[in-house]
């Protein structure tokens, strides 16, 4: 059963909007084993440059299919990757509903990440809008399916941390 | 493009040695201008693309030759062109277009056109104009539309890739890669039809040879990179080949992906992780594929633009945009082929999360040469030291080695005049 987005209740929304806000917390204070508790087991999140969704091609920056290869990219990042240490801050705005699908919210919002790195001035790291898709599970909202795509023509050398 | 023959050479090279490179020679905005001339301007075959960009004719894709912008296009008659992306009149880059279909390029300022190939073919009011019943203005009589058609550059395409120049004299594009390097070329591209699956770009804060370097450096993947080492993707102990043209400049790495685990190549090996297991492995769920023969993995440096990565199942083009003396735009395409079945096809993309601005093995090469490039601003009079495997330049049957790298600098001595 789909029905408008204007269906929802004024609770639900605000409960989506804390969700946001937890996600983006959990991001810039760098508790990253807490964010594949954000999504369901079974999930979608990529990473996709502008150009490649807009013209229906594939390719991801990143792209995960599950809590486990979310638990991986942690892992990943942490453990694995060499890189130089950085801050990154979340702007989200503009959250909208843009449509229910039985169980699931359809969402999209803006996002603007600032990095910092050491010794340098903030930088626009990255900016485009999250295309979400949001169901309960297990007592809170998660996301089910979450596409990042990102405005950036240059991702400024690398992306270490999740989006 | 005329550099003065007389000029002096803009960096010295105190140690005469391929194996010290000076600092430098990476942060020297004069040797840098003089590369772009002399190698991506001048007697080199620059890559711009795969003919799947661009399948039908009209079809075309802007890209870059060193820092000039250049359009790719499939004309009328099916064949390729490359031409140089400002107008003949007033110089406007007149293509912003990434990619797109067009029957002429027009430039917006004065509408000037030009056919698929670079020709002019109209040019307003190049025969005046009537103002109340008198002709006036227009080009001068001796205007010649032949002699103002957009730059035109040298074009030859190989089973399916790309590449242009400048220059017009360069040598056939076969006899530019050689024999040595050909053949795993061919076994990428063998005239296979390609499905482009799209596109990753990144801005890395160093100068553009040290990505060609990084890919003829088979010494740091098993050492940077946990992926490569804990999972035997590439380390010391396997089956490899060193492979490089008579030049020195083009090679390729070849090797044979091995169990993983515990082992000599892993002894001090602090990126190597022995208990690492993955919750979900299908991003590294590799299919062999007829087509390999043996080998996992070939990573192919052609000089100066391109590399061509083979890495299980992904394959990408890899283009260097040089920006400066300390920076590069890297431009990747990710590819498959028309006969993949759609599990191939996901499998392609999975092993791409391995890839690119975000990989788990390439990410950090971007952070590593972008500190490379910190060290050698901060003590220009300084050098690099790459002797492992001694001081010889030539194919190797092992991994061990840094032989081409200094491979790399011989050419590069000769052609810059260094």
């Amino acid at each position: 059963m789909n029905a408008p987005a204007a269906m929802i209740d004024v609770a639900l929304r605000l409960e989506i909007h804390d969700l946001y806000a937890a996600y983006a917390a959990c991001l810039d204070h760098g508790e990253l084993d807490e964010w594949p508790e954000f999504f369901t087991e079974e999930c979608v999140y990529k990473l996709i440059p502008r150009e490649n969704f807009d013209r229906g091609l594939p390719l991801a920056t990143l792209s995960f299919e599950s809590r486990g290869m979310l638990k991986d990219r942690v892992y990943g990042a942490t453990q694995t990757l060499f890189h130089q240490p950085y801050y990154q801050r979340h702007l989200v705005a503009g959250i909208r509903v843009t449509g229910v699908e039985g169980d699931a919210v359809r969402t999209e919002a803006n996002y603007l990440v600032v990095r910092t790195k050491k010794n340098e001035l903030s930088e626009v790291y990255n900016c485009g809008r999250y295309i979400d898709r949001i169901v309960r599970d297990a007592g809170r909202l998660r996301f089910a399916e979450k596409i990042c795509v990102f405005d950036s023509e240059l991702i400024p050398n690398s992306i270490i941390y999740p989006i | 493009m005329n550099a003065p023959d007389t000029a002096p050479p803009a960096a010295h090279w105190p140690d005469a040695r391929e194996s010290r490179v000076p600092y430098r020679t990476y942060t020297d905005p004069d040797l840098y201008a003089e590369e772009l001339e002399r190698i991506f301007y001048r007697g080199h075959w620059c890559y711009v693309g795969l003919e799947a960009e661009v399948p039908n004719p009209g079809d075309f894709k802007r890209t870059v030759i060193g820092e000039r912008s250049v359009i790719l296009v499939r004309a009328d008659d099916g064949s390729l062109a490359v031409v140089e992306n400002h107008c003949a009149h007033r110089g406007v880059r007149f293509c912003q277009k990434e990619f797109g279909t067009a029957k002429r390029f027009v430039c917006p300022y004065h509408q000037w056109n030009y056919d698929l190939k670079g020709n002019l073919v109209g040019v307003p009011f190049r025969n005046g104009f009537i103002v109340e019943g008198r002709k006036v203005g227009g080009m001068p009589p001796d205007f010649d539309m032949k002699a103002h058609g957009l730059t035109q550059l040298k074009v030859e395409a190989h089973n399916g890739v790309v590449f242009a120049s400048f220059d017009h004299d360069v040598p056939p594009l076969r006899d530019y890669l050689g024999p040595d390097v050909m053949p795993w070329f061919e076994r990428v591209f063998d005239g296979r039809r390609l499905v482009v699956l799209g596109y990753s770009r990144q801005r890395i804060p160093g100068n553009w040879r040290l990505m060609q370097e990084n890919i003829k450096d088979p010494y740091h993947p098993g050492l940077l990179h946990t992926w490569f080492v804990t999972f035997g993707l590439w380390r010391a102990d396997q089956r490899s080949q060193m492979v490089m043209d008579t030049h020195g400049r083009h090679a390729a790495m070849i090797s044979r992906r091995n169990q993983g685990g515990e082992g000599e190549a892993t002894k001090g090996v602090a990126s190597f992780k022995q208990n690492m297991t993955l919750h979900d492995d299908r991003v590294l769920d590799v299919v062999p594929e007829p087509w390999w023969n043996g080998p996992t993995v070939t990573m192919l440096t052609l000089f100066p633009s391109v590399i061509i990565q083979q890495q299980v199942n992904s394959v990408s083009t890899r283009h260097i945009v040089p920006r400066g003396p300390g920076v590069f735009d890297f431009y990747w395409t990710h590819f498959g082929f028309a006969d993949d079945t759609p599990e191939m096809t996901r499998r392609r993309l999975r092993q791409a999360n391995l890839f690119g601005p975000a990989g788990y093995v390439s990410a950090d090469d971007g952070e590593v040469i972008e500190m490379q490039q910190q060290g050698f601003s901060q003590d220009p009079g300084y050098r690099t030291m790459s002797e492992l495997g001694g001081r010889e330049i030539g194919p190797t049957d092992h991994m061990v080695t840094e032989t081409l790298i200094r491979g790399l600098y011989r050419y590069y001595r000769g052609v810059m005049d260094v």
